[in-house]
């Protein structure tokens, strides 16, 4: 089956600045991918060309079986965009900016002020409907911006960071709406610098830095590119500490460190060797735990540099 | 969740194109009762300018046969025109500024709709200016002598002028960077009329100011209104005035539509 995005060596250039090198992507059907990296990766200027704001120097890109240039009209037909700057009218209201966006796409009048009402209950906004946006704290415009872009339940959906700025309550709220979408067969296309977003909701994750994708993968594959798992184990006392390094053969823990030994696993059976070994010696851990690498680690080993947004 | 589809986008591209600038017009309208600056300059600096004029200035001013107030009521409206136009390229270069032009352009949104809704919301803030201004000249003695024909074909000839430097604003909006750099930017347009027969007869002016003065275009827009309000004759005023204006529409509404069309994709 065609996949809802394809996007093959793609590249731009501002002036002598080639901003992005050839970038290759598709996303399934109903899926979500999402474009992780720093500021300056690239991120925005894909999604820009994909929602057909920006042309392409070359490579090709088609959105939901159109090609982002030759039919253009036809994509805009098909997406929603949230972009990285809030596009919402301050001097409206809430509910005023969705029933002019609902026009703007071409619902009736009737349609599109029971389409703005339905959107404001479900993105929390009702108390604020008829409020100007001029009032809105920044996650509420966010909120908006989000509700603009499903105005006409478009099959694909472009989301340049979505939750910078948002606390936490607010995120979750983003993230739920997002898996909703997903399980009503909508295609969306993610940037983030946040690895936890990435870990949340993709299936699929492709790592931009430098106008390249530099990993692609499920969240998990990426983490098992990475390293190896490991068991975390913590004790009560420094003596407990150094005995069980002593017969693990961990490095000497630091005196005054955290009471605490990190060792790799490959097989589940190595965890059963430790703790075994533990046992024998008559030496108790506190707590343990088996911990994958996270998506920092990830991000760490292949651009070479920590993430941009770690929070 | 509902699901909802748009009507598939077939029907003639005039419809369409028609619904958006309804739709864009609408919210540029209810801007104006929303945005202080701009009420401020449809009704209070024209206002003041006007009792200006006519208490403080005016009994210095000799307009020959006709009252001061008879004289000037015409040209404080072409100025009062102009302060709305600031008004305007302040809207259109903000709109370009945060966002919500890259929005309507990711939908099936035509760009010329955009500048429409600006520019018909500019018309409607002109024409409740200019009523206003009347009102006002009548409170401080202005009584016109024009017939029916005549106050339809001054209110025309305003018309058209308020079209074109809307049209003027909207390009110095959109090739303004910033909200401050378009304000600027339309402060010449601002002070043209002052250099020209608006307020003051321009036969007490240095000889090459005079020949500006007579013969720029506002002036004339002034002195045809000015005849059409009091009776007199209008000569070649009004016929000057229509050429300039239409002419300068002709040229600066597609000049507009590139310009945009271009920032925006930017
Ligand atoms: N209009 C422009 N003119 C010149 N350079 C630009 C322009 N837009 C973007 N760039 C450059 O292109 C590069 C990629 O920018 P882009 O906005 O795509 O990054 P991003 O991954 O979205 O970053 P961020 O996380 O900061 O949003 C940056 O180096 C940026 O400076
Ligand atoms: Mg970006």
């Amino acid at each position: 089956m065609e996949q809802a995005i394809e996007v093959r060596g793609l590249r731009k250039s501002y002036g002598d600045i080639e901003v992005l090198k050839g970038i290759d992507l598709s996303v399934e059907r109903g899926s979500l991918l999402a474009l992780l990296g720093p500021n300056g990766a690239g991120k925005t200027t894909t999604v820009r060309i994909l929602s057909t704001l920006l042309e392409p120097d070359g490579g090709v890109a088609r959105v939901n079986g159109h090609d982002v240039v030759a039919q253009a009209a036809a994509v805009r037909g098909s997406i929603g965009l949230t972009g990285q700057q809030t596009a919402v009218d301050e001097l409206l209201t809430g509910y005023e900016n969705l029933v002019l966006m609902g026009r703007l796409f071409r619902l009736r009048t009737g349609a599109a002020r029971r389409r703005a009402r339905e959107l404001l209950a479900r993105f929390d906004l009702e108390d604020a409907a008829d409020r100007l946006v001029r009032t809105y704290s920044g996650g509420m415009r966010r909120r908006l911006d989000l509700a603009i872009s499903l105005v006409t339940s478009p099959p694909v959906l472009f989301l340049d960071e979505p939750t910078t700025g948002l606390d936490p309550r607010s995120r979750g709220g983003v993230w739920e709406t997002v898996r909703d979408l997903l399980a009503s067969g909508v295609t969306v296309l993610l940037t983030t610098q946040y690895l936890e977003e990435a870990d949340q909701l993709a299936g699929h994750v492709a790592v931009v830095d430098g106008g390249r994708i530099v990993a692609e993968g499920s969240p998990s594959e990426l983490k098992r590119h990475v390293g190896a798992e490991r068991l975390e184990l913590t004790f009560a006392d420094e003596r407990a500490l150094a005995a069980a390094s002593r017969v693990l053969a961990a490095e000497e823990p630091r005196a005054g460190g955290p009471l605490a030994l990190s060792l790799p696993v490959e097989h589940a059976k190595d965890v059963k060797r430790m703790l075994d070994q533990l046992a024998e010696s008559g030496v108790e851990p506190d707590r343990l735990f088996v911990a994958e690498p996270t998506l920092d680690d990830v991000f760490l080993t292949l651009t070479g540099q920590p993430t941009g947004g770690t929070r | 969740m509902t699901t909802v589809t748009p009507p598939a986008p077939a029907g003639p591209s005039a419809y369409w194109a028609l619904n958006d600038s309804r739709a864009l017009i609408g919210r540029c309208l209810r801007h104006i009762a929303r945005s202080p600056e701009q009420l401020m300059l449809m009704f209070f600096l024209p206002i003041m300018l006007l009792l200006m004029f006519r208490y403080l200035f005016g009994g210095a001013i000799s307009t020959g046969g006709v009252s001061y107030v008879n004289y000037v009521l015409a040209g404080i409206i072409t100025v009062a025109v102009t302060f709305n136009a600031t008004a305007t390229s302040v809207a259109v270069c903000s709109d370009l500024q945060e966002g919500i032009v890259e929005r309507f352009r990711s939908m099936p949104v035509r760009g010329s709709a955009v500048l429409v809704g600006h520019v018909v919301a500019a018309l409607v803030r002109h024409v409740i200016s200019i009523a206003v201004m009347i009102g006002v000249g009548f409170l401080v003695g202005f009584r016109p002598q024009a017939g029916f024909g005549q106050w339809c074909a001054a209110l025309g000839l305003l018309l058209l002028f308020a079209t074109a430097v809307s049209w003027i604003a909207a390009v110095l909006g959109i090739v303004a960077k910033t909200v401050e750099g378009a304000s600027g930017l339309s402060m010449p347009l601002v002070f043209i009329p002052y250099v020209g027969s608006a307020l003051v007869p321009p036969s007490t002016m240095p000889d090459g100011l005079r020949a500006f003065a007579e013969n720029q275009p506002v002036s004339h827009v002034a002195d045809a209104v000015r005849a059409l309000f009091t009776g007199a004759p209008v000569g070649d005023a009004a016929w000057l005035a229509v050429v300039w204006w239409a002419g300068i529409i002709v040229v600066v509404v597609p000049l507009a539509g590139r310009l945009f069309r271009r920032r925006a994709a930017g």
